[in-house]
């Protein structure tokens, strides 16, 4: 027995079937709980104000805007190497739900930028990459929309997100060569004194496990939708040529 | 490999369209910005680097479908995918005449058009080192991306979205070439990263083009 048997559909069926209720009441639980704990329970920062409270929306979310590109990735070279449907199937329904974490992150990022650096939108390294990584969330829905021949846009998509994650990171870096920041550092590192403070620590753990729950029950959701859609196509064809 | 070069910019020659197209939209473009803005020397230099780098990469992106869609449309990519000539080989000479056609040109102009931007002689070298070591890249990435839409009948808008972010680091680092040395600091950084892309995406580009259009032709 080995970690491949799960890329069969139907295996991935029964199993993410059995995982979504779990997940979908975690999901719920650990987000209210980090939001209601962040928005209320928390005092206000001392230099910010109240706006600090948008911390719970921000991180996670641009935390799993950048995290999902790496997952399809994954699906994506899993694909190329062994041809499993599934995996490429994640990879699709990965994409959607990362543009809106991306664009989550982006408005909340302007929202909080407003009353803090007196502007809504600034060309600093990581708001401009977070920008580029929109456009290639974008780049890579609209080319799997473009043809009705799944396995060859299967092919083409993955080979786009191979080159796409070269020349991200490669954006990255440019971006920072181009423009100093003015965006702070890493709320959360394993270096502890550029840490947020441990009132709004907690929340915030919480809050990101409620994202990552959020994205798991969704990318489930949507990838048993896929392998439906797929089952019912072959159904179809096989009816009007039968 | 020659021969299809040979074949390719003769026909832009011949048809000449797509040859005027890119060296009209450019210019349009470099006289039309210094129109819109106050006419002072020093926006105009300011802005000039940027300027340049948009002008080529717009006018490429403009003659960037072409690269492979007349080719599949009267099957010539299908007889040329199964000629003894690897079809790395076919993309590296379609790539190269695209070149030759769209960016070359443009890059002859400089000298011209930068005298209307107020560019010191030295500026000016300094741009067409920029764009020639840069501009390479942009024909490949697209040639790439034009490969991964070359079955759609109207790729264009599609293919717009897909070169997008794949420009963003040629064109950062080519711009801060020509900054930085009108800035009269040293250019090594930038130039080097912009070799580097150039050279690494011609090596390995054309290699995962050859599989986006076998896979096209599947």
């Amino acid at each position: 027995m080995s970690f491949w048997k799960y890329t069969n559909p139907n295996k991935f069926m029964a199993i993410s079937g059995t995982l979504l209720p779990g997940f979908s009441i975690l999901t719920v639980v650990l987000i209210s709980i980090g939001l209601i704990w962040g928005f209320f329970f928390t005092p206000d920062d001392f230099r910010m104000g109240s706006t600090v409270k948008i911390i719970y929306l921000h991180v996670p979310s641009a935390l799993i805007a950048i995290n999902t590109w790496f997952v399809m990735l994954i699906g994506s070279l899993i694909w190329l190497v062994r041809r499993h449907h599934v995996s490429v199937l994640i990879s699709k329904s990965a994409a959607p739900i990362g543009l809106i974490m991306t664009i989550v992150a982006l408005v909340t990022g302007a929202i909080w930028g407003q009353p803090m650096w007196g502007t809504f939108w600034a060309w600093d390294p990581r708001l401009t990459s977070f920008l580029i990584l929109f456009f290639f969330y974008l780049g890579y829905i609209a080319l799997w929309q473009s043809v009705v021949n799944h396995d060859k846009i299967a092919d083409l998509a993955s080979l786009l997100c191979l080159v796409g994650s070269v020349f991200a990171i490669l954006s990255r870096y440019a971006v920072n060569f181009w423009n100093q920041g003015l965006h702070q550092g890493a709320s959360l590192s394993l270096d502890k004194a550029e840490n947020v403070s441990n009132v709004f620590w907690f929340p915030l753990i919480i809050s990101i496990a409620g994202f990552l729950c959020l994205f798991v029950t969704l990318l489930l959701i949507k990838t048993r939708t896929e392998i439906r859609l797929k089952q019912l196509s072959k159904v179809l064809t096989i009816k009007k040529l039968g | 490999m020659l021969t299809l070069l040979k074949r390719d910019l003769t026909l832009a020659f011949r048809t000449g369209s797509s040859l005027t197209l890119g060296i009209a939209f450019f210019l349009i473009l470099l006289v039309i910005i210094p129109l819109s803005l106050e006419p002072s020397k020093k926006i105009l230099i300011t802005i000039a680097p940027g300027i340049f780098w948009v002008g080529v990469l717009l006018a490429c992106l403009l003659s960037l479908d072409r690269i492979f869609q007349l080719d599949i449309e009267d099957g010539t990519l299908e007889v040329l995918s199964i000629s003894p000539l690897p079809i790395e080989g076919t993309i590296l000479a379609k790539t190269l005449a695209h070149w030759l056609t769209t960016c070359l040109p443009l890059i002859l102009l400089v000298p011209i058009v930068s005298i209307l931007y107020g560019i010191t002689k030295e500026g000016a070298i300094w741009i067409i080192i920029s764009l020639l070591s840069g501009s390479p890249a942009l024909s490949m990435i697209g040639a790439f991306a034009a490969s991964l839409t070359l079955g759609l009948k109207r790729g264009g808008l599609l293919l717009s979205l897909l070169v997008l972010p794949l420009y963003i680091p040629t064109l950062i680092f080519g711009t801060e070439v020509i900054r930085k040395s009108m800035m009269g600091l040293p250019v090594t950084t930038p130039l080097v990263f912009l070799i580097a892309i150039t050279a690494s995406s011609i090596a390995i580009l054309p290699i995962l083009t050859g599989v986006a259009i076998k896979i096209n032709l599947r």
